[in-house]
């Protein structure tokens, strides 16, 4: 019987991802991971990419896992929990285990969508029972918030720094929910913790489904975005309100808008309260902002084109 | 309990495999190793293994997954070479850290650029420092036997490290030579069922694996791996032992050939070996005190037992099929001086770099390197501390 999902049955949990860990004071991704552990209700295995979230809660000799937890490098905690989800499905086959086991494997952006996307996309085209969950923060934020390939159009990194010939990052990001639904597996969803009872459907949906999940969730980093410590969730809804990051999911080729934003805002309010955006709002970079305005505007109107006329990934 | 048969190498890696009922195998196709993988999967397909086969998009992923699959609790074993063992690298020693007993066949090849598929030893020299046991063969016989004891030594509880079983890419991995196989049942007996440590797959203890350590906890880990690896020879001996009661075939710590009156001698790892014997007989039989040392265990060296087999030499050549380029030696006639630094008697020494990227070597090379022995022993100069033989120019 699955825990409903309210705030009330919720607390009563026994957390397995423990509080303690030493994540930086009002990170989005530690949220994320709570509410992802809270309604996976299985028993799970986790892997877990390097990064913020593996350094900060597996400081030898302690760990905020109460669940069996595995960290081998930085491109690859698809590949480390495919080898350990077929050791898994080798001891069932045997009858050498009996115990009913999830898989899911966190990482972030840069160990997702830039350096582990090999092996991702060998994961899940071989079809491991397993889901992927992406915090995606936006840039490399364990090393000093470095451009990755999910960095916004525009934002200021200390990599893609804005400089007198410069304006921060000039190209789109890469959107990864997409590139994972090409590969036509069951369920791909995109979530925020701001929707938290949206993010937890969709995680238990993803645990009821045999085969490659993959969730894209948006994380915020008061330090890489350059905001106040206790606005990840406020940014995060922004995010959702403004089409930024839709929230969506696409099952066995379907696609279907979760939440549909009452009015859609303007793409500023997202930016404007986060520094890394800052210098786009100086005069002269109108165009700017007009063309990352462009950009959501075209992604928002191809996935409600594509929840209209869904293409089948898969029969 | 033993049946002779036509084996590749790669082959009697295949059944070695087979034999020792591996619960997870992960790997990706490079030559020349691929053969093992497309033998073993034909086992998985006909059904004669329960082992369930990731073949992952590259050896980062193979090696990655093995991983996985070890750390969840249960045998694992892959194959690989060259480009694809180099690829592997970051996760090798991961694998090693992690205490995970992974067993790796690796068929010896060049390393790029220029490319070449040719055997030489490069690649798993350039490995040699992450942390595994590493196991060299001479020939197919040899590659079967060690990959069957390589999972006792992984898993022995005193050890649980993984182990690199290496012979010599197309030499003998693609040779058809004479090869006595265990019967399923004495081999089964012998490598035993997998006893997990610490499983991830135990849910009711969670365990974390792969944890920060920094600078007030790192130096020790170190440290504990340095102790367990010296634990590696004498747990190699008693499974060598074991070995020899099902098979009767002895193994050790290395092979000592014609060596103990020898006054000169060669070291030389894997299929040259075998001909260097030949050649040695040879001499042997012209009254030349000729003999051998063949290095079965290169990581961890056994330092103080080479030294003891070798001290007593006049003249001593150490044949390498890799280089560490300008001015240094090979690497394992770095080993063999270091092993003979401490001894007040020592050989004196030269350094002969051979047979890269599957150039041949002819008995005519061993022949040239016992003569200058012979004149170094009796108190010649050394000419040349290192030199590159079977080379233009």
């Amino acid at each position: 019987m699955a825990t409903p999902l309210n705030l009330k049955e919720l607390s009563k949990l026994e957390e397995r991802f423990a509080p303690g860990h030493r994540m930086c004071a009002g990170c989005g991704a530690p949220i994320v991971v709570k509410m992802v552990m809270m309604a996976a209700q299985h028993p799970v295995v986790v892997a877990n990419a390097t990064g913020c979230l593996e350094v900060s809660t597996s400081i030898a000799e302690n760990t905020s896992w109460n669940t069996p937890w595995i960290h081998t490098a930085f491109e690859n905690a698809a590949a480390t929990l495919a080898g350990a989800e077929t050791m898994y499905r080798s001891l069932r086959k045997q009858g050498r285990i009996s115990d009913d086991i999830k898989f899911i494997a966190f990482g972030g952006d840069g160990g997702t969508a830039d350096i582990g996307l090999q092996s991702l996309s060998g994961a899940m085209e071989r079809g491991h029972d397993m889901t992927y969950i992406c915090y995606d923060n936006g840039a490399y934020m364990n090393t000093g918030i470095q451009r990755s390939s999910a960095t916004p159009f525009g934002a200021d990194t200390t990599t893609c720094p804005v400089g007198a010939q410069s304006q921060g990052k000039l190209q789109a990001r890469k959107d990864l929910a997409r590139i994972m639904a090409a590969h036509g597996i069951p369920y791909v969803a995109q979530a925020s913790p701001s929707h938290w009872q949206d993010l937890m459907t969709k995680v238990r949906k993803a645990m009821d489904i045999k085969g490659p999940k993959f969730i894209n969730i948006i994380a915020p980093c008061n330090r890489g975005w350059r905001t106040q410590m206790d606005d990840a969730i406020q940014l995060s809804r922004l995010a959702v309100e403004t089409c930024y990051w839709p929230l969506f999911e696409i099952e066995n080729g379907v696609t279907r808008i979760t939440s549909l934003p009452r009015e859609k805002k303007p793409l500023i309010d997202f930016m404007k309260p986060q520094g890394r955006f800052k210098h786009l709002f100086k005069p002269g970079n109108e165009e700017m902002l007009a063309a990352a305005q462009a950009q959501v505007d075209a992604a928002w109107e191809r996935l409600q084109r594509e929840q209209s006329s869904p293409i089948r990934h898969r029969d | 309990m033993t049946k002779m048969v036509a084996a590749t190498g790669n082959e009697a890696i295949a059944h070695a495999m087979r034999l020792a009922k591996v619960d997870v195998c992960s790997a990706y196709p490079i030559t020349p190793a691929t053969e093992i993988m497309q033998r073993f999967t034909a086992f998985a397909a006909d059904g004669e293994v329960q082992t369930e086969v990731l073949l992952a998009e590259s050896e980062h992923s193979a090696m990655s997954a093995c991983i996985g699959a070890a750390a969840a609790g249960g045998r694992v074993a892959t194959a690989t070479s060259s480009q694809g063992l180099a690829l592997m690298w970051e996760m090798l020693p991961i694998a090693s850290g992690q205490r995970l007993p992974i067993v790796m066949a690796v068929c010896n090849r060049a390393i790029s650029a220029p490319v070449n598929i040719g055997c030489d030893h490069s690649d798993s020299m350039g490995t040699r420092d992450c942390g595994w046991i590493q196991l060299y063969s001479e020939n197919g016989q040899e590659a079967f036997d060690n990959m069957l004891m390589a999972f006792r030594i992984a898993e022995h509880p005193e050890i649980r490290m993984p182990v690199m079983v290496c012979q010599d890419g197309f030499i003998t991995s693609h040779s058809i030579a004479n090869i006595q196989w265990l019967e399923a049942d004495a081999a089964a007996t012998f490598v035993g069922s997998y006893r997990a440590s610490n499983p991830l797959l135990d849910i009711q203890r969670p365990a974390s694996y792969g944890q920060l350590a920094l600078s007030d906890t790192y130096m020790e880990y170190r440290k504990a791996h340095e102790a367990t690896m010296g634990k590696v020879p004498g747990v190699l001996r008693e499974v060598a032992a074991e070995f020899k009661a099902v098979s009767g075939r002895a193994y050790d710590l290395f092979e000592s050939y014609r060596l103990e009156d020898a006054e000169i001698g060669i070291v030389v790892l894997n299929s040259a070996a075998g001909t260097t014997k030949d050649i040695i007989d040879r001499y042997r039989d012209r009254g030349i005190k000729a003999g051998l040392l063949k290095p079965r265990l290169y990581r961890p060296f056994p330092y103080d037992e080479v030294a003891q087999a070798l001290k007593h030499l006049k003249a001593l050549a150490v044949l390498d099929r890799s280089d560490s380029f300008g001015g240094s030696f090979g690497p394992l006639y770095l080993d063999i001086a270091g092993a003979l630094s401490t001894c007040a008697q020592r050989p004196v020494m030269i350094n002969k770099i051979f047979g890269l990227g599957g150039r041949d070597y002819m008995p005519e090379q061993g022949e040239h390197v016992l003569d200058e022995l012979i004149q170094i022993a009796k108190g010649a100069p050394v000419k040349a501390a290192k030199e590159y033989i079977g080379v233009r120019g």
